[in-house]
């Protein structure tokens, strides 16, 4: 069986922070952090790895500038050569700078939606999906840490995160709020 | 702390401008006096390359896409003409070369001093750690736009041949020019110039005395931030008319014919992009020597950010300038890029890759822009590139097919580069480099991304 997990509340981002400095100082594992808004620094301090996000953006914006390019050539060029300008030159390179407004908004185009599904998708979010967070409070004005107990003693716990600053905490059975 | 000039860096740009200066004066010396000298260096230069119809097919180019620098109907391409039309570009190449470097690092010292006002006027809280090296950077405008002044009422009047507008035999024979000669004239050009140097030299002063009062008033007191942002917010207003004009005055007449109206954008731009790449320099270099202990990677970071933004912004500008001529494909207008793409197609798209795709490639990621040596080759680059682009906008109507960058290009460089090191490094020593009094000090030395 799961261990128990302790829901440590915060109603101020610096307490918060302070906190989870404390805690990972301590050697507990925090399971989650939510909060109401995003907090700067935040990551860092839990020690998350740096998000790989922008690699995939750079990826998604070389699928778009390649799809924008092979469409481009096969509409304009191949299957239905188009005079540009009163230039028909008929070639794709000679005619790119026309093209460059596609090429760059298409880049743009994949480059920013599928970054925002990968998001989705990484952080287990689609539609219909149940909300995830323990406590409706934290997308209010509260800060909640959820660390897992494991084989700590409940009660030693409970009085540590009094003691950084938590303004609630309670302790609950895995798999309740999931 | 104060910084103090080592003596190598004086020596070092001392050489730099005697160097240059006998390269400057190299270039003066070895241009053609007559056309027979002309005759003679084509015959050389074809005996070298083994190819009798050089002079031939040089002389059909010129016909077809008009030399407008001279104005003079070409419907008569014969030999002499064509030797005098080359004559003309030789001798105005070394009088080019000086102009083009002269105003490559002018307009450094003018894109410092209009990010320098933009800090102050956005109340900028990452920046004041910075501001002692931004005024340094400024301080050559002085020298520099003396400099650029004299040039300019050398071209204006006709002393040499850089301006067509300023011949008035040209201006005889061209209705264009006559119409636009009312603005294109060697007075009127000096009185705006005047009053454009005028004007930023005048905010550089008060804004420089006012940095500098602040050092010695009483702690807490923001009095003098606040007169710099007032007269900042003023001078952004006149310095974005006044660029604007500058760049038609300066760059464009270069072209008299042809114009575009995002010219003085794409100007600033490009000096916008170098005068950052030159204040993340000489940060980087003085932070080696070991000043400026509080200047952290994150604003270098901020820094290479300002560089990576403006050089996408400046192939914007580039590109959205390019494709509409391009595509519109109206002679009169197109004239400014067929020079451009037949005679000077090398610089004219590799800088797109030096400009563009080098600090695209290399300072996209959000880590490389802390990483220092990172930035400084990138900004090395930016810098070679934007002479490249400066070299481009006045080279084809100046010496047209016959440039080339060597001796005189190359002086004038180094020249006005040791100029410059000198100017600046010596306004260095002038003041602590942090500022006191400034109500966004401790947040800047608290700065981290």
């Amino acid at each position: 069986m799961a261990s128990k997990v302790i829901h440590a509340i915060y109603n101020d981002d610096d307490i918060l922070m302070h906190a989870v400095k404390q805690t990972r100082a301590a050697k507990y594992n925090i399971e989650e952090v939510y909060t109401p808004f995003p907090v700067h620094g935040l990551d860092k301090v839990m020690g998350l790895e740096p998000t790989r996000i922008a690699i995939t953006a750079f990826m998604y914006g070389i699928v778009g500038l390649t799809v924008a390019t092979t469409m481009m050539n096969f509409i304009m060029i191949e299957d239905w050569p188009q005079d540009i300008g009163g230039k028909p030159s008929f070639s794709y390179i000679e005619n790119m700078p026309a093209f460059v407004p596609i090429m760059f908004e298409l880049t743009v185009f994949f480059a920013a939606h599928l970054m925002v599904l990968t998001f989705y998708m990484r952080s287990k979010l689609w539609p219909f999906k149940k909300a995830e967070n323990p406590d409706v409070r934290t997308t209010d004005d509260h800060f909640l840490m959820a660390v897992d107990t494991a084989n700590h003693d409940i009660d030693k716990m409970s009085k540590f995160f009094k003691d950084t600053g938590a303004v609630e905490i309670s302790i609950v059975e895995p798999d309740d709020d999931h | 702390m104060n910084y103090t000039l080592p003596s190598k860096l004086k020596l070092f740009a001392v050489i730099l401008m005697v160097i240059g200066a006998v390269g400057i004066g190299a270039g003066f010396l070895s241009a053609p006096g007559s056309t027979a000298e002309v005759k003679e260096m084509m015959a050389a230069h074809g005996d070298d390359h083994g190819e009798d119809t050089a002079t031939e097919s040089h002389d059909a180019s010129a016909t077809a896409h008009g030399e407008q620098a001279h104005g003079a109907s070409h419907s008569a391409a014969d030999q002499e003409k064509h030797l005098e039309h080359t004559l003309h570009q030789l001798q105005n190449r070394p009088w080019s070369a000086l102009y083009v470097a002269c105003f490559f690092f002018f307009m450094i010292a003018l894109g410092a001093l209009a990010f320098y006002a933009v800090n102050f006027a956005a109340q900028a809280g990452w920046s004041p750690v910075l501001f002692r090296v931004m005024e340094a950077v400024t301080a050559y405008l002085v020298p520099g736009g003396i400099i650029m002044f004299v040039l300019l009422g050398l071209s204006g009047f006709h002393i040499n041949h850089l301006f067509v507008w300023a011949d008035p035999e040209v201006v005889a024979h061209d209705k264009l020019l006559q119409g636009k000669a009312s603005w294109l004239n060697g007075t009127w050009m000096l009185i705006r110039a005047a009053i454009f140097l005028g004007g930023w030299i005048t905010y550089r002063y008060f804004a420089v005395k006012f940095s500098r009062a602040g050092d010695t008033a009483q702690a807490n007191d923001h009095s003098n931030f606040t007169k710099t942002f007032r007269i900042s917010a003023g001078f952004l207003v006149f310095f974005l008319y006044t660029e604007s004009m500058m760049s038609w005055d300066w760059i464009m007449s270069f072209d008299p014919h042809w114009f575009s109206t995002l010219f003085g954008w794409y100007v600033l731009a490009g000096m916008m992009v170098c005068a950052i790449t030159t204040i993340a320099l000489i940060t980087i270099f003085l932070k080696s020597q070991g000043y400026l202990e509080i200047v952290n990677d994150s604003h270098i970071h901020d820094l290479a950010k300002f560089m990576f933004g403006f050089s996408i912004f400046w192939t914007y500008l580039w590109f959205s300038q390019f494709m509409l001529i391009w595509f519109a494909n109206i002679p009169e207008e197109v004239t400014y890029f067929m020079t451009r793409i037949e005679d000077f197609n090398t610089p004219f798209f590799g800088m797109l890759i030096l400009n563009f795709l080098f600090p695209l490639l290399l300072l996209m990621n959000s880590d490389y822009k802390r990483v220092n040596w990172f930035v400084v080759l990138t900004g090395i680059v930016i810098l070679v590139g934007h002479y490249i682009d400066i070299f481009v906008m006045v080279m084809p109507a100046t010496v047209g097919k016959s440039w080339f960058i060597g001796i005189p290009e190359i002086g004038s460089m180094l020249f006005f580069l040791g100029l410059f090191i000198l100017v600046v490094f010596t306004a260095l020593t002038k003041a602590p480099l942090l500022l006191k009094n400034n109500p966004f000090m401790k947040e800047s030395k608290n700065y981290h991304y």
